[in-house]
């Protein structure tokens, strides 16, 4: 089993197969299932992202309020033309938000890694989905690819904003979109370590401070930004430009980082955004004064 | 490594909105709706931590009750756990500690009937994944890493041998094992950590064995 992101490259390299290869063959050892059955599961998986999207892109609301629209409002606005960035990556944002207003709203979604961070790998998958044309199996194995990176910063990291902040979710579920859109896109296994590499340095100390403690506000738009930042960063590793920073050692440092954060700053609700005066205000409306002056 | 397979990363499919608050707390509701068999008449639920602070608006109250009454984390009733379990006469309680538990994570669940009644210390590690630190006042040291069974039995000879056999028939290998006991010949518990995936066909037959009271997988 790969360790981190270097052995992972190289084990593709090695036998000149794509890393959702790699993925596959080892989830049928270490599960002991046959490679129908994992690629089946999978499948399963990217039918309940493509269904979670399209439920968002029909307008959902969550509980509180707080979100919900906000993926319908992108389409429209897309639809208007007049947009300053570009489609595709307008595109991933409303799916992304999609995503994530169907979670706030306790609908079901899949985790990617985590049921906050769900927006950014299905966002752009779908976002890319028109240019590039993927069969269902490029599509499946786009999830592998993203899940083989996401292993290994679960195992060398966090994958949990309670334990390293927004930039164990958000930030790893970018560099994850960053890494499997090269690949779809034809990128080589070194290139795609680098788009991870790029996605996950700037999602370096993004704290997790929920408002109210609810996955709504800010994680919505951090996803809708988590896409954005993935594209972009596998479209610098396709241009063919690196990280001076190894991929190995951004992870490290993204570990290294959350375990200094205070614990304000990871999803106690304590600290930021959920600290400022209409953060409080919120929680206050939503649970009544006592959980607001925590 | 704890993280092994794809599906923990790429999974799971869950009602949201927080696989460690929500779909974690979920499967720590489940183990201990398994491994108490039935529906609880009360639920005494306490919440650390991170769970103490946000419980509310993560909908991990919703979760862990959710799972007592065995709903799984793509299950969707979810949503309404609090209103069914209400329904159907169950007393639930929940309360936020302030002491600082190991893991931000953590809950503790207390619950019974006239029968009986079963405590569990149950912690949720990111991503919907979940380990069991505390049992009936026994202390667990199960990795997380592995699939992991947790049986409640009598004390009685050849029960322990009897389990073994079972899972060396179906050509899983035991990795760690923990047997422990409350007083001679009463209530025991077995937690035993394998290298193979567990079946549901495998669990029914242990299930079926002599002196075995009940049986929860942890981890498939």
């Amino acid at each position: 089993m790969f360790r981190n992101v270097a052995e992972l490259v190289a084990l593709a390299e090695k036998d000149n197969v794509k890393i959702a290869e790699v993925m596959i063959r080892q989830e049928v050892e270490v599960s002991g299932r046959s490679r129908e059955e994992v690629i089946a599961q999978m499948d399963h998986h990217l039918a309940v992202m493509e269904r979670a999207v399209e439920k968002g892109l029909q307008g959902v609301a969550s509980r509180s309020g707080l979100t919900g629209g906000d993926a319908v409002r992108m389409q429209r606005y897309i639809e208007n033309g007049r947009f300053l960035s570009g489609e595709t990556i307008l595109d991933a944002v409303s799916k992304a938000m999609a995503t994530n207003e169907v979670n706030a709203a306790m609908g079901v979604i899949c985790a990617t890694p985590t049921a906050g961070a769900a927006g950014v790998v299905p966002g752009t998958l779908f976002a890319v989905k028109e240019k590039l044309r993927p069969t269902r199996m490029e599509m499946i194995e786009f999830l592998f690819t993203a899940g083989a990176f996401g292993c290994v910063v679960a195992n060398n990291a966090s994958i949990s904003g309670a334990a390293g902040g927004c930039q164990a979710e958000v930030g790893s579920a970018a560099g994850m979109a960053a890494a499997a859109l090269v690949e779809l896109a034809g990128g080589t296994p070194s290139q795609a370590a680098e788009a991870m590499a790029i996605a996950l340095k700037n999602m370096l100390g993004l704290v997790c401070d929920p408002v109210a403690g609810l996955v709504e506000v800010p994680c919505v738009k951090r996803n809708a930004m988590g896409a954005a930042n993935a594209m972009i960063a596998a479209d610098m590793a396709l241009a063919g430009i690196k990280s001076r920073i190894p991929c190995d050692e951004v992870i490290e440092a993204m570990y290294r980082i959350g375990a200094a954060m205070p614990v304000a700053f990871k999803e106690t609700a304590q600290g930021g955004l959920a600290a400022t005066p209409t953060g409080r205000a919120i929680a206050a409306r939503i649970f009544g004064a006592s959980a607001a002056s925590k | 490594m704890k993280y092994k397979s794809v599906f923990d990363i790429i999974g799971p499919v869950m009602v949201g909105p927080s696989s460690s608050h929500t779909a974690g707390a979920v499967r720590i509701g489940l183990v201990a709706r398994k491994l108490f068999g039935r529906k609880p008449a009360w639920a005494r639920i306490s919440f650390y931590g991170s769970f103490a602070e946000t419980y509310r608006g993560h909908g991990t109250d919703v979760a862990i009750v959710a799972g007592l009454l065995g709903f799984d984390t793509f299950d969707e009733r979810l949503p309404n756990a609090l209103e069914i379990v209400r329904a159907e006469g169950v007393d639930v309680l929940f309360s936020a500690e302030e002491a600082i538990p190991h893991h931000p994570n953590t809950a503790r669940l207390h619950i019974g009937d006239e029968k009986g009644e079963l405590e569990l210390v149950g912690i949720s590690i990111g991503g919907g994944k979940i380990e069991i630190v505390e049992l009936n006042g026994f202390a667990l040291k199960l990795s997380g890493h592995h699939p992991a069974l947790l049986i409640m039995h009598n004390d009685r000879y050849g029960t322990i041998g009897a389990v073994a056999s079972v899972l060396a028939k179906h050509k899983i290998n035991i990795g760690h094992m923990e047997v422990s006991r409350k007083e001679k010949g009463k209530e025991a518990l077995m937690a035993i950590e394998v290298d193979q995936p567990l079946t549901d066909d495998l669990i029914q037959e242990l299930e079926q064995l002599p002196n075995i009271i009940q049986v929860a997988k942890l981890i498939d």
